[in-house]
This record gives structure tokens, C-alpha cells and sequence, in this order.
């Protein structure tokens, strides 16, 4: 089906309502803690602490297998799990391994898309909370300079 | 040689057994190596990689490409005598065209490859014999040659167009300036299809221009061919890596990646929408990416790929859930014409016959269109081009997983003319062939180094960081899951001596560095080095192929006696190595 608005109209439109959302205090102050660690562990540890962490088909993690620029490494993470309230996003290599948490709405939709770091060649990780459960999948990225192709 | 001595060479060689009827022999149109019988309803031709090489060339193939793990001893990774144990047919024609084996001499005596004059008379006779043919180009067309530098990639948008080229993807193409690309690719008379280009999102805000607005494709994804009532769905698939292993400073706004749920999706959509009798993907890959590929995405008859220069003669048949995929790799330099016949029943294809054809210029007559065309586009240039540098006492060449003579070459000149301690020359897999004897023209230094970021640099390495530059290149080949792979040899290296354990995991494949003195590299000692291409940013220095020719006219006599080829550890009964 083709609208009038295209693509371009829509992520100018999503640019828009973005600057005018604002973050829950209560919510950027937890994450804090977690954003600090330096370690996988202490990232799941302070996020969703003694919960046990499920392994799941049901996420789809959208990440390049190798990134074309480390710096700005476009990430998707997208599930059919309902009642999920929180989102993250972990690159074990990563100096701080913890890039990203969305806290949503139990009745929001569960795709939310970011930009991370990530420094060099890591397992990616990707955590979705719902209903006191912690579900997680996992993916490869790798950083490599660049050059010999073919 | 003439060509009536030469055709009773060939005749006395046996080439084939078709030939004794010798009715062929006095053909213009060919030989018997060019007959095909009748197959099925529609012709699908494929060229590949050519490189900018519009006049004949020699290409030795190589003779080390491992295969590790699953790869081991699978084609494409397969060198000389155990890649002629799976050719249905061998004959000694065959055997030069496929394998490095008895290279000088073969090549002696059948003589070039290519060239785009022999390669449009070859094409036009396939195309005859079946009402016409579909002719896909795989892309790595519009860089290789001065020519092709120097007109900016257009020298060989014009003679694609000559040849007919319908269909093409790129890679190297993407070396130039985005604007130039989408300029070039408006002249191609053809379509330039790619699914797996995209404008970043920053680029769709900013405005770029783009194919599809809705989905940010920049060219096409895919389009629709009819060959004798049957339609053809063509997808381009693009060097998924081209923004990490070449500059993507000339292509900012773009992205690429394998992306094969999008892939995915569009062969559905296609399959749902289209209704099509047939679905090719036309690839860049690279045979082992393409094969995985296969694997996991259903819905497509051919992967038509290239980016490898793997000349493979019989296609991969890879199962996955929707039936089977059959996956080819056509070489490169305009060597070799895949040949592919559809036979096609009630519900699409049913039946397919596969060749791959080398294009022996002896054995075909020069289209004198085409002809005229290359003479035409060469003639400013042709001083440069001639100028001749040195004689060759050795064979140079470069393909291969380690430093070829030529490579060799490189690295020396690297060396002396810059003063350096060690030299890194990237691994591609384009460049000619030299033989024994020949002279060295500026044009064959242009071949091995022709390119839009041609700069060299010398600066400061320490120890460490030279080992982790050849432990991540040694990673983006060796690597066991094809997707983390990017195509490339290893990087060639001068005055530096290694031991390479491809098997092992990364970081941990490279031990053992030392200078040409036979002295111990030491991780924090500091080193000087020389290379070109940098991917980054532009390097200060002169362009490579200006240093090189120094070296030449300096040297005038080169005699290679010695590769700085590694230490390989964990390689045993490998078919990937002679």
C-alpha cells in the first residue's frame, strides 16, 4: 500500500515527537548503576537482580555481523512476548558493557531501535523483561579495520 | 603463432573428443569448446569480476585457497590436480583455463584470456544459438585498468553497453564518488540493481537522493526479465562489506550489509507478486557468504556469484527449505562466460545445464565494433600504457591466500624506494599475469594497483600492532562462519616473515614475526612500514603505482627467487593447497 508519506516524512515525524517525549526521572536514576558496570554480570545483576535469565527465540536482535563503523552501530531489538516493561541492550567487550535500556509500557509495542558503541569484536546481548521474567538472546558483532577486500 | 598452427596444436592436444569430426575447427565462431547442445527454454549468461581488462590477459589461478572446517576440501576451495578430479570433463585446455598447474608453458601455448572484443564474439554466438540470451554482469567491472581509472569507470560503462550487458551489481564500482556511481549507472543502458544498498537514516533526513523513498534503496533491488516467454526475476546483491574493506569515504551516505531477512522477504514478495518462472540472485558475495546463503534462504533457483574469483566449474547444489539452490562462481578478468540453460515446467524450473566457459582469444575472432571501441578509449593513453618498465625472469602473479611473485614485487619496490624496514601490501584478488621473459608495461603495474586510493605511507609500527593487523586480516579470511569473512587474501608482506595457524581462533593465529635478518619482532618495539590503500584516510604519499615503476626502471631486470610466503602450522592433506 502506498501512502502520501514516505519514509523520509516519517522519521522526520518520529524525530519530532522523540524531542518532545521526556524519560521518567524514577526510571534513568535506576539504570544508572547498571550503565557504571563493567562487567556483563554486574549489568544483569543490578538491571534484574537475582531473576533467572531465560534464553528465547521469540527476540528478534537486529545488529550487522560486522559493523561498518563501530562508533555508530545501528541495533534492533523486536519481540512477540507480551507485558514486556524493559529493554536492554549489552556488548560484553565494551569497556561498560551495558549500551541501551528502554523502560515501556506493558502494553507498548516491543521494537525499539538505537545506535551503539560498540569498541571491539563481542558477543551482543539483548534482555527483554515481562512480567518478572528475563529473557535474553544473542548475537556476534565484529569490528575489524578495514581493507584486503577483494 | 599463427591461428591455423594453433588450431592444429590444440587439434593434436586432444582437446576434445568432439573435435575429431574437426568440422568446428575452421568455424570463426569457435571450436568445440564453444558448442553446446539444445537445453531447456531460456539462457542466462553470467560475467563477473572482469576488472576493467578490456584487452586479453594472462590469469593463473591460484594455488592456495584453503577451505577450513565445514570449507575443507569443498570447491571453491579446491587448487590444481583436486579441482580437476571434479570436472566431469578434462582436457589439457581445460585444465590451463581452471588450475595453475604447468602455467608458463600452457599459457604459452594456448595464449591469452579475455578481452572484451573475443568475449563479445563468444557472447553473441551464445546468444545466437538460443534467440537471444540474458546477459548479467556480477560487478568489480568499472576498476582494474588505467583506463578505467582515468575515465572514471566510464571506459567500461561503454563497452557493457556494447556487449549488452542487462543486468549488474558492484562493489569497486562503489570506489568512486556516490555522484559519479549514480551518473555511471545512469549511463549503463542496463539496470543496476542492488537490495542490499540503503541511504542511512542521517542521509534519508538530510535528503539524499534514492531509488525507493519509502524503503531508502538506492538502486533498484531487483528486476524483471523476459527470455523467450519465461520471466526472470534478477536480484542484485551487492559487496555486503564495502563501506568496511575499501574507503567509505566516497560513499558516505550508503549502507550495505548481507541483509538476508530483507533478501528474505523480497524473494517472497517476488515469488507472491511477480508470479516469476524463475529467481536469480546476482551476487558479490563471495562463494562461501553465497553458499551459507543458500542455505537459509529458500525461494531461489541460482545464485549467479562472483567477488571470490573462484573459476568454478561445476555448480554447488545446496539444499534449504524451499528445494535447492544451485550456487556458482564465475572467476575473473573476463577469463570465463557462465553459461547457464533453464528448462522449465509447470511450476518453474525443472532442469538446468551449467558451463563455464574460458574465453580463449585465440579461439575466437575480435567483434570489430568492440574492437574499434577499446582501440578508441586506449588511444590517449596508450604512451603511458606501453611504457616499458623491466624484463621479468620469473612468472608474477598475484592470487593465492599468500604473497604471489608479484605481490612480491610490490612489497620491494615498498621497501627500497621508501626506505623502509617492512612493507604490507593489501591481499586483492585482481591483477594479471606476467610470463617469463615478458616485458613489464606501466599497463600490467596499472593492473596490479589501479584504484581511487592508491596513496602510500611510511610511518611507525610497534611490534604489537603489526601483529594485530595481520591477526585481523588473517580473521576476516580464516574465520569458520562465512559471514564474518570479507573476501580478501592476506595481506602480502615485506620484509616481514610470520607463522600463520589459520585453524586457530583470533588473535592467536599469527606467532613467530621476524625481520628478513631472521631477528625476533618485539611487541613494543617500534618499526618502519610502508603499505598503500589505506581505508581510513587519505595517506600522504606517492600513488603505489608510481613507486613501483621507480622500482622497475631502477632494477630494469627482475628475477623473483624467493616469496615471503608464512610458516603455515595445522595444515595437513588440504585440497585448498598445491
Amino acid at each position: 500500500m502506498k501512502t502520501n508519506f514516505s519514509r523520509r516524512w516519517f522519521v522526520k515525524g518520529l524525530a519530532a515527537v522523540a524531542v518532545m517525549a521526556s524519560f521518567p526521572g524514577a526510571a534513568f536514576a535506576r539504570a544508572t548503576g547498571a550503565f557504571k558496570a563493567d562487567k556483563t554480570n554486574s549489568v544483569v545483576n543490578v538491571l534484574f537482580g537475582d531473576l533467572p535469565i531465560e534464553a528465547s527465540s521469540q527476540i528478534t536482535f537486529r545488529l550487522p555481523d560486522i559493523a561498518e563503523n563501530g562508533a555508530v552501530v545501528p541495533a534492533t531489538v523486536a519481540t512477540e512476548i507480551e507485558g514486556v516493561t524493559q529493554i536492554a541492550i549489552v556488548i560484553d567487550e565494551n569497556p561498560n558493557p551495558l549500551s541501551a535500556v528502554f523502560d515501556i509500557g506493558e502494553s507498548s509495542v516491543a521494537d525499539v531501535s538505537t545506535r551503539i558503541k560498540v569498541g571491539k569484536s563481542s558477543v551482543a546481548r539483548a534482555y527483554v523483561k515481562s512480567r518478572g521474567r528475563v529473557f535474553m538472546t544473542t548475537r556476534e558483532v565484529k569490528v575489524t579495520i578495514g581493507g584486503c577486500g577483494g | 603463432m599463427n591461428r591455423r598452427e594453433f588450431l592444429e596444436l590444440i587439434a593434436k592436444a586432444g582437446v576434445t573428443a568432439s573435435l575429431s569430426g574437426c568440422q568446428t575447427l575452421g568455424d570463426k565462431n569457435g571450436s568445440g569448446l564453444y558448442a553446446l547442445s539444445k537445453f531447456g527454454q531460456a539462457r542466462v549468461l553470467h560475467i563477473t569480476d572482469t576488472h576493467a581488462q578490456l584487452m586479453p590477459v594472462y590469469f593463473r589461478e591460484p594455488s592456495v585457497n584453503l577451505g577450513l572446517g565445514s570449507a575443507k576440501g569443498k570447491m571453491p576451495h579446491r587448487v590444481g590436480k583436486n579441482l580437476l578430479s571434479e570436472m566431469t570433463e578434462v582436457n589439457p585446455m581445460l585444465s590451463h583455463a581452471f588450475t595453475y598447474l604447468d602455467f608458463t608453458e600452457a599459457a604459452q601455448r594456448y595464449g591469452k584470456v579475455g578481452g572484451f572484443s573475443h568475449l563479445a564474439t563468444l557472447i553473441d554466438k551464445l546468444r545466437g544459438e538460443t534467440d537471444g540470451a540474458l546477459l548479467l554482469d556480477g560487478g568489480d567491472t568499472w576498476q582494474g585498468s588505467g583506463t578505467a581509472l582515468w575515465t572514471r569507470g566510464k571506459d567500461m560503462v561503454g563497452a557493457c553497453n556494447l556487449l549488452g550487458v542487462d543486468v549488474m551489481t558492484g562493489h569497486w564500482e562503489f570506489t568512486y564518488d556516490a555522484a559519479e556511481v549514480i551518473a555511471n549507472a545512469a549511463d549503463f543502458k542496463g539496470e543496476f540493481v542492488a537490495q542490499n544498498i540503503r541511504a542511512t537514516e542521517d542521509a534519508m533526513f538530510e535528503g539524499v537522493d534514492v531509488f525507493d523513498e519509502d524503503t531508502g534503496h538506492v538502486f533498484k533491488p531487483y528486476v524483471m526479465k523476459e527470455q523467450n516467454g519465461y520471466r526472470i526475476a534478477v536480484i542484485g546483491q551487492a559487496f555486503p562489506y564495502t563501506p568496511i574493506a575499501n574507503p567509505s569515504r566516497f560513499i558516505p551516505d550508503w549502507t550495505f550489509g548481507i541483509q538476508e531477512e530483507n533478501l528474505a522477504q523480497l524473494v517472497e514478495d517476488i515469488r507472491g507478486k511477480e508470479k516469476p518462472d524463475a529467481v536469480i540472485l546476482l551476487s558479490h558475495n563471495g562463494m562461501d557468504v553465497d553458499l551459507k546463503l543458500a542455505s537459509r534462504v529458500p525461494g531461489i533457483d541460482a545464485i549467479l556469484g562472483g567477488h571470490t574469483h573462484d573459476g568454478v566449474p561445476v555448480p554447488v547444489v545446496v539444499k534449504n527449505a524451499g528445494g535447492n539452490t544451485i550456487v556458482t562462481n564465475a572467476g575473473s578478468n573476463g577469463k570465463f562466460v557462465g553459461v547457464l540453460d533453464l528448462e522449465f515446467g509447470r511450476a518453474g524450473v525443472v532442469g538446468y545445464r551449467y558451463r563455464l566457459m574460458p574465453v580463449f582469444s585465440n579461439l575466437l575472432d575480435e567483434n570489430p565494433a568492440m574492437a574499434k571501441y577499446i582501440r578508441d578509449v586506449r588511444a590517449p593513453y596508450l604512451s603511458t600504457l606501453n611504457e616499458e618498465l623491466a624484463t621479468s625472469e620469473s612468472l608474477l602473479y598475484r592470487r593465492g591466500n599468500f604473497n604471489g611473485t608479484f605481490d612480491q614485487v610490490i612489497c620491494d619496490a615498498l621497501l627500497e624506494q621508501l626506505d623502509s624496514q617492512i612493507s604490507l601490501s593489501p591481499g586483492f584478488r585482481w591483477g594479471t599475469t606476467v610470463l617469463p621473459g615478458d616485458t613489464i608495461t606501466m599497463e600490467r603495474v596499472l593492473d596490479q594497483t589501479c584504484m581511487t586510493y592508491p596513496e602510500t605511507y611510511v610511518r611507525e609500527m610497534e611490534g604489537q600492532e603489526l601483529k594485530s593487523i595481520l591477526e585481523s586480516v588473517a580473521d576476516n579470511i580464516f574465520t569458520p562462519d562465512p559471514y564474518y569473512q570479507q573476501g580478501g587474501d592476506m595481506v602480502r608482506t615485506g620484509g616481514l616473515g610470520y607463522s600463520c595457524a589459520p585453524r586457530n581462533g583470533f588473535g592467536e593465529r599469527i606467532s613467530d614475526l621476524r625481520l628478513r635478518d631472521g631477528s625476533l619482532i618485539n611487541a613494543s618495539q617500534r618499526y618502519k612500514v610502508a603499505g598503500w590503500a589505506t581505508v581510513g584516510s587519505k595517506s600522504a604519499g606517492p600513488a603505489v603505482w608510481d613507486v613501483v615503476a621507480d622500482h622497475l626502471r631502477d632494477k630494469k631486470e627482475i628475477s623473483i627467487d624467493r616469496v615471503e610466503t608464512p610458516v603455515l602450522k595445522g595444515i595437513t592433506n588440504n585440497p585448498g593447497l598445491a
